[in-house]
């Protein structure tokens, strides 16, 4: 089981991690992940030279929220991919998911290989033990260069939220006011 | 790094020499590995622990603390100290002590992990036979065995080698029978391994034992209700007719009380660790709560008073710690030096540990009395809901309290600290003498108005911490002089003492590693660990000269008292800080990480 990462050096103490885990050896891309089509491309990259049977990854990240990579991996190495995969079982050369959707769950069997955007509960939260984070140690963690990407999206601006305004009192016997504000500037109702 | 950290000076020479900051080991140097160790125990207690604070406390299930132990062992977290020929993990002290420190925020856990790694397991890891450590460290290493520490008995608590358990050796010599009381056994309830200390036959001496439960005999009272750490088993233990086989006899016959006191050693440099790890994760809570909790329109953590006590906590818990690791890694470059001339591992682990036990002494001191001070502000900052027992305060005020008198009540390691720099003295394994004369004849002579011309970072400060060091060599040097044998009938003056070296150690030893950290990562990244040590020392420097007249007053009179008052007040003296201005600033940096983060 091999760990890739598209970071910089920060994000080797999460490798190790992985590693401590039980992964047997990591590949850390060494870039910033500027965006979903550049890690993309990262991925696919090495995966056309390992040949794995499973590529599995979040369904987005927690930083950029794109939820676009495990699709375009797909795409660009002609795999299946599925997302959000909740659960997952391997028997044989089959892959048995259950994806939640829209008012209910989905089942459904994939053959290998495949790619998978996974997402809690997929699995238990592991704590690495001690024998884990001994043998991270030794385990080989690659660094390699990305290969070039055509820049395709640029940042113009991040802005942050407007600032949590201070609660209003109305009182009990001025409902319509109330109901006003609501409608015309909460614009709730 | 590890070459030229072996200059440090040896135990209890902090009061007559100076040590240089990159001879001291601090916690920002800490290894991806050894921090992944303490990501597994924070993330233990987050996944196992603290969801179950309540139901370890009720007591009601037997089986929970045991089955969390047995977690625990099976992450590896009852095994970092044991080699791994033992099926442990071998690690160094200072990653033992960063376990320690991380469970330490776990509550009654952290008090059956500590008492079982810690004073259950070590005996037999630094005196048990080749035999014994192969039939047992295993088991504890892993958590299959459960183990407690019994020394304490009714009538003898810190006065511990006076117990009146007795073994005595049965008519085939094959079994040592021991009856007697133990009280207080943390771990008692659940426990299959206990370390007896009693008196052979009439020994003056304590000997110590390996007791299996299933040896029989053994009996126990229901457990007991307690202040604090109510979910940790704490029992007495009665032993009846208990037969021992001969071959479970830990060390020597009459060596009982020196294990005894040797693992203290580690017991209390250890709790001082696990303190800190408590505190800060009290600061977390209650800075996150200041910043919560709104009154006349604005968090209450933007109020100076509540600035002055979160800025005050994490300064005396960022002092604790610099200390703590300190003193770690001069026990483990000692054993190393040790091992390296010849002897024997566990022979040179408590000959190591043993070196730095005045420093051991005072970081057990320093560690709870932190952690007390902190937990104190903790109900504070939260208020009326800091009294309130569904806060998190609650538990955090009660458990801390027993800190300053386990592993040695707080004033028995005041006493012990001066006592065994004394000691040492008179053996002529420190030299007190000659800079004690050396002050003497100081405060006779002119004072030395030099300016400060060296403007290295800390020069001033340097020189502040070596007139500290004279501070102490007075007071204590004429209190020496005064009773001579009888100082030890003076236990006023005693602690008196013991808080002025307490002070000097964890003051210098904060102002080395923000030394050190200021190297690595340069002046602007370390601002507010710069203002922490400046703040640090300023308080430490008052606590001093109170203490210094405290005990000069009481027994000095004439002219010796207004000379030793008069040099007291040079040996004192410090340039003023700006403490409210810099109290803010370390303040707003913890309330701007709602953490403890340094």
């Amino acid at each position: 089981m091999t760990v890739v990462n598209v970071g910089e050096s920060d994000t080797e103490p999460t490798i190790r991690k992985a590693l401590a885990i039980g992964a047997d050896d990591a590949i850390r891309v060494n870039a910033y992940p500027s965006d979903a089509f550049f890690v993309a491309t990262q991925i696919a990259e090495i995966a056309r030279k390992n040949n794995y049977d499973l590529i599995l990854m979040g369904r987005e990240s927690i930083d950029f929220n794109g939820g676009q990579v495990h699709g375009l991996v797909g795409e660009m190495l002609g795999l299946p991919s599925v997302s959000p995969v909740m659960q997952l079982d391997v028997e044989g050369d089959t892959v048995k998911m259950a994806r939640e959707i829209e008012g209910g769950k989905e089942s459904l069997e994939v053959k290998l290989p495949l790619v998978a955007g996974c997402q809690e509960p997929i699995a238990e939260w592991k704590i690495p033990n001690m024998r884990g984070i001994m043998s991270a140690r030794t385990k080989p963690l690659q660094v390699i260069d990305p290969v070039g990407v055509e820049e395709s999206t640029v940042v113009t601006q991040f802005e942050l939220p407007p600032p949590k305004g201070s609660v209003k009192m109305i009182p009990a016997e001025r409902a319509e006011e109330l109901i006003a504000l609501l409608k015309n500037e909460a614009k709730v109702l | 790094m590890e070459a030229v950290a072996k200059k440090a000076v040896k135990g209890g020479e902090f009061l007559i020499k100076e040590t240089e900051a990159q001879h001291i080991f601090i916690p920002e140097e800490f290894t991806e590995e050894q921090r992944m160790v303490a990501q597994t125990c924070e993330d233990f207690l987050a996944k196992e622990v603290f969801p179950r604070l309540d139901e370890i406390d009720s007591m009601k299930n037997p089986d929970l603390m045991p089955s969390l132990m047995d977690k625990a062992g099976e992450l590896g977290l009852l095994g970092t100290s044991i080699p791994e020929s033992y099926g442990g993990f071998g690690m160094n002290f200072n990653t033992s002590m960063l376990v320690t420190e991380k469970i330490g925020a776990g509550h009654s856990f952290a008090v059956a992990l500590s008492a079982h790694t810690g004073i259950a397991t070590l005996p037999i890891l630094y005196y048990g036979s080749e035999e014994q450590k192969a039939k047992y460290l295993p088991g504890l290493a892993s958590g299959e065995l459960k183990g407690a520490y019994c020394l304490t008995e009714p009538d003898s608590g810190s006065d511990a080698n006076s117990g009146k358990s007795k073994a005595v050796l049965n008519a085939d010599g094959r079994h040592y029978i021991i009856n007697g009381q133990k009280m207080w056994i943390t771990n008692g309830g659940f426990a299959d391994i206990y370390i007896v200390f009693a008196k052979i036959a009439d020994d003056k001496n304590l000997s110590a034992f390996i007791v299996e439960r299933g040896f029989g005999g053994i009996t126990m009272n229901e457990e007991e209700k307690k202040m604090g750490i109510k979910g940790s088993s704490t029992r007495q233990v009665f032993f009846n007719d208990c037969h021992v086989p001969v071959e479970n006899l830990l060390s020597d016959r009459g060596n009982g009380f020196k294990i005894a006191v040797n693992i203290l050693n580690i017991g209390r440099i250890k709790l001082g660790a696990s303190a800190v790890g408590a505190s800060k994760k009290v600061i977390d809570q209650a800075v996150n709560y200041a910043s919560e909790r709104k009154q006349f329109g604005t968090s209450i953590s933007g109020f100076g008073a509540i600035k002055y006590k979160i800025g005050e906590m994490a300064t005396k818990v960022y002092a604790s710690e610099s200390a703590s690791y300190r003193v770690g890694q001069d026990i483990e470059d000692t054993i190393e030096a040790l091992m390296e001339g010849g002897m024997p591992e566990g022979e040179a682990k408590l000959k190591g540990t043993e070196q730095f036990a005045i420093e051991c002494a005072i970081m057990k001191v320093h560690g709870s009395e932190t952690l007390d001070y902190v937990v104190d502000e903790g109900v504070q900052i939260y208020g009326g809901m800091g009294y309130s027992a569904d806060a998190p305060m609650d538990r955090a005020y009660r458990d801390a309290r027993i800190n300053r008198i386990f592993e040695g009540t707080n004033e028995i390691n005041r006493l012990l600290s001066v006592d065994m720099v004394l000691k040492r003295a008179m053996k002529g394994e420190l030299d007190l003498m000659g800079p004690a004369m050396g002050v003497q004849k100081e405060i006779m002579s002119i004072p030395d108005f030099g300016a400060d011309e060296d403007d290295a970072l800390f020069a001033a400060e340097k020189k502040v911490l070596r007139n500290l060091k004279k501070a102490v060599l007075m007071v204590a040097g004429a209190a020496v002089q005064k009773f001579a044998m009888k100082l030890s009938e003076e236990q006023e003056i005693i602690m008196d003492i013991a808080d002025m070296m307490m002070e000097v150690y964890v003051a210098e030893s904060t102002l080395l590693r923000t030394e050190k950290l200021t190297g690595m990562r340069g002046e602007e990244a370390c601002a507010r660990q710069i203002d922490m040590a400046k703040l640090y020392l300023n308080d430490a420097v008052e606590r001093i000269g109170m203490h210094g007249r405290n005990a000069i007053n009481s027994f000095a009179e004439g002219d010796e008292q207004r000379v030793m008052l008069m040099g007291l007040k040079r040996f004192t003296k410090i340039a003023p800080i700006n403490a409210k201005e810099t109290r803010r600033r370390i303040a707003r940096h913890v309330i701007g990480e709602n953490a403890y983060a340094f």
